[in-house]
């Protein structure tokens, strides 16, 4: 299930929703994204978080097939808030459950790498000096291409490995 | 056609969407960056490096040799920053 939206997520609530009623989900895995208060030695007040409605969701919905494609998983949660948060708040969440914790783990790491190159999001950083567009990271583009070379872990190992 | 710009693009555009009539010689993504950096100096340097721009014709990302047409939704934005 994917989401984007102004508004709060519960964390807690968000999770019991997406394993309510499947036993045979044994590991959920999750990543909370938070508006830190400095970047590259630079105090920051807000951040505003732009994005294209319509693409986004598209993007989205893209990711999610893919990790489904990948790993044996249960149930899959994309969601990922715009506008304006300040530090500590809350900007997105990902969550992959399933029978085993590989598929789990490397599902949710998986989204979130993914997510950070190809959904259309920006973030407009508050500081001192004005508004500062944040520019795309060389390491974020690394952390995404590793998964490009990689297929997912065969599931008959990793009932072996148990 | 319709053209929507987002974040640093948007705001050296001066534009987030438009509706517009591109010239029958313009039918792919570099004519069209081509075409509109002659409207005005924003439109300029908003393309002014347009290995920086990012394209999406009808939401999905394309290279810069993709084709386009009047019924398309072409949007130019930086690369991305969620999560």
């Amino acid at each position: 299930m994917i989401r984007v939206q102004k508004q709060d997520f519960d964390l807690g609530e968000e999770l019991s929703r997406l394993t309510e009623g499947n036993q045979a989900i044994g590991g959920l895995c999750s990543f909370v994204g938070l508006v830190r208060d400095i970047a590259e030695d630079e105090e920051i007040s807000a951040m505003t978080l732009e994005h294209y409605p319509g693409m986004t969701e598209k993007a989205l919905a893209d990711i999610e097939a893919q990790a489904l494609d990948r790993w044996p998983l249960d149930a899959t949660l994309i969601i990922h808030r715009y506008g304006r948060l300040e530090p500590g708040e809350q900007i997105v969440l990902v969550a992959a459950a399933s029978a085993h914790r590989e598929a789990a783990f490397e599902a949710c790491h998986f989204l979130i790498d993914w997510l950070k190159t190809k959904a259309p999001f920006w973030k407009l950083e508050e500081t001192p000096e004005g508004g500062k567009w944040v520019d795309a990271r060389d390491s974020d583009d690394s952390a995404a291409a590793r998964w490009e070379d990689q297929s997912a872990s065969n599931p008959d190992d990793q009932d072996a490995a148990e | 056609m319709k053209i929507l710009y987002f974040a640093w693009v948007r705001e050296k555009t001066g534009v987030s969407a438009e509706d517009i009539s591109v010239p029958e010689t313009v039918n792919s993504v570099s004519g069209l960056v081509d075409w509109l950096k002659t409207r005005n100096g924003g439109y300029a340097e908003a393309f002014a490096d347009h290995n920086v721009v990012r394209v999406a014709v009808n939401q999905e990302y394309v290279t810069i040799d993709h084709a386009v047409s009047d019924d398309d939704e072409v949007a130019f934005f930086p690369p991305v920053t969620g999560g």
